[in-house]
């Protein structure tokens, strides 16, 4: 398996991602999902870390999960294309991804497929552009004022 | 063992409605006999900015959902433009309450990144301990004030600003700030113990037990106190770990995990301490446990204490350590190695890493990426009230709104980190 600092990382395809988190909670105890995030590696400086048959892409999903019973952790690391900006959602199997999904979904723009309830839940309904994305600049937003109709 | 997770979306505890649809009720697909009323962002009992839409047979809660990000402020965004250095400054006001933790597992994962984990003197890790420990009991005491407000024991309130402030006094001693201390840096800490620490630590470790007795006097055996909470809020295990949930709302189910014990860092294996576990799931349980913890807090400052070894309070690793403040005056050398380190930073091996600490709400973890830069090319913290509120649909439902102030109180949220 490979590893991060010796820490357990594995590289699985999007469509397989669902089946396998399912597994590792019925068969191998990993049976809290601790952490969902995504990665924009889009400006990345160095060469990435990824095994030959995975092609990298723009995005990466991380996955944290936790095995209570075997006091392991494993992280699932999954690439996601620019042009198809979508993973399968881990509600089903984990109901506590709801609030991170929708949080990657508003800090990157990638849209969980199978979620309850793609929804904003940091930023404003309303707002346009994703913040954490790497093309997303700091400091340059005018500051939005919302119902100021009659300004003097 | 398979989780029945279709028993949670079957209890359809959470109102999945967007906040443009709850400002125009009619369009909102709920029968005649509900209502849909927001509590909060302004609110006594919301700890902050925390808005809950609520959705209301009467007085009962049937379905509600949390609505957050009022405080949000980009952290994770700022995080990726500032050194390692500076990162702690900016990580330290996420969880205001405990501070410590956050400065703790950014330098966690900083220093896994570096692979200077196995290196940090022993002085160091030990002074961590005893400052989290202590910061552990101010956030305790915290909730025990802002718990005893929201329930309408007010005279707890005072009391436990009171005991939180002797340990602040502790903290600003020790560190020189009585909240986002900066103290715990990626390599150590930034500063030795001062002199007479110990005495005056021992000090407040001899005054708080006292003061814990009076709150079970005042609060836990008296019946006004647990008719609101027992039985209030109730979640089972199966819920709690299906949800993510971490910290004292997991252990209030009976599931005893604790990372200090069962995935030890720093040098928690070294040292002797009950994980405190409820039996009910009830408000009265996450109260009882968080005051209980105040104790076992006590008893591991102590420990710390007489164990506390001596040597060096940071690595010395020129990489990341700055040059002793002596040696800047007379020579150029260190001069340039202290310009260097705090403009540019130090450079970070390319690699992704997750580190998490157990934090007085649960797990606070840290994932982070570096493309072998100055600066964090991703850094994502792990904020446990962020993930514990989710649990907060399924305790309110079908209690009345007053029972959901008990409810809000004792999942023990800090908006700061929720937003983040």
């Amino acid at each position: 398996m490979p590893d991060s600092r010796g820490q357990d990382v594995r590289h699985i395809a999007r469509d397989q991602l669902v089946a396998e988190v399912r597994r590792l909670r019925d068969e191998d105890g990993f049976n809290v999902c601790v952490d969902v995030t995504a990665v924009d590696y889009i400006a990345f400086a160095a060469p990435r870390d990824l095994p030959e048959d995975i092609e990298p892409e723009r995005f990466e999903v991380v996955v944290g999960l936790l095995s209570h019973s075997k006091a392991q952790r494993l992280r699932l690391r999954v690439q996601v294309p620019a042009d198809d900006m979508t993973c399968p959602s881990l509600f089903e199997v984990h109901p506590g991804a709801e609030a991170l999904e929708r949080e990657t979904y508003d800090m990157f723009g990638i849209t969980f497929e199978g979620h309850p309830d793609m929804t904003r839940i940091l930023m404003p309904e309303e707002w346009e552009g994703h913040p954490l994305r790497k093309d997303y600049p700091v400091g340059t937003i005018p500051v939005q004022f919302k119902g100021v109709s009659d300004a003097r | 063992m398979p989780v029945e997770h279709d028993l949670l979306r079957e209890a359809d505890s959470v109102l999945r409605i967007s906040e443009a649809e709850a400002q125009t009720p009619s369009e909102v697909p709920a029968d005649d006999q509900t209502m849909i009323i927001n509590m909060g962002p302004q609110h006594p009992s919301t700890h902050g900015v925390l808005r809950i839409m609520l959705e209301l047979d009467g007085e009962t809660v049937v379905r509600s959902k949390p609505v957050i990000g009022y405080l949000h402020t980009g952290m994770e965004k700022t995080g990726e433009t500032l050194t390692y250095m500076q990162g702690g400054t900016n990580v330290t006001r996420m969880d205001y309450a405990s501070p410590l933790f956050n400065e703790l597992v950014f330098s966690l994962a900083t220093e896994t990144l570096l692979g200077i984990d196995e290196d940090i003197p022993p002085r160091a890790q030990w002074i961590r301990m005893l400052l989290c420990e202590l910061n552990r009991i101010s956030s305790h005491l915290l909730f025990q004030a802002t718990n005893g407000m929201d329930i309408g024991a007010v005279s707890m309130m005072i009391f436990g600003w009171r005991e939180r402030e002797e340990v602040l006094r502790l903290l600003e001693l020790i560190t020189g700030l009585r909240m986002n201390h900066n103290y715990i840096r990626p390599g150590g800490v930034a500063a030795d113990l001062p002199d007479g620490w110990r005495d005056e630590v021992l000090r407040v470790m001899d005054l708080i037990p006292p003061r814990l007795d009076e709150y079970d006097t005042l609060l836990t055996g008296q019946p006004i106190w647990r008719e609101r909470l027992q039985g209030v809020g109730v979640i089972t295990a199966e819920e709690a770990l299906a949800l993510g949930a971490t910290g004292p709302v997991l252990r209030s189910t009976g599931v005893a995990w604790d990372l200090r014990r069962d995935m030890p860092y720093l040098a928690y294996d070294k040292l002797d301490f009950d994980v405190l576990v409820g039996s009910y799931g009830d408000c009265f349980d996450r109260y009882a446990i968080r005051l209980n913890e105040i104790r076992e807090s006590i008893k591991l400052v102590r420990q710390i204490v007489d164990q506390m070894p001596g040597g060096d309070y940071r690595i010395q690793d020129r990489k990341v350590t700055p040059p002793p403040r002596a040696r800047i005056d007379e020579s150029m050398e260190a001069l340039i190695h202290h310009f260097k380190i705090f403009t540019e930073g130090f450079k970070v091996p390319a690699g992704e890493v997750y580190r998490a600490v157990e934090s007085p709400r649960g797990e606070l973890g840290c994932y982070m990426v570096s493309d072998g830069g100055g600066r964090p090319y991703r850094m994502h913290i792990r904020g446990p009230s962020f993930v514990n509120l989710q649990t907060l649909p399924h305790m309110l439902k079908g209690g009345l709104i007053a029972d959901g102030v008990a409810c809000i109180s004792s999942v023990d949220p800090i908006m700061g980190e929720v937003d983040r």
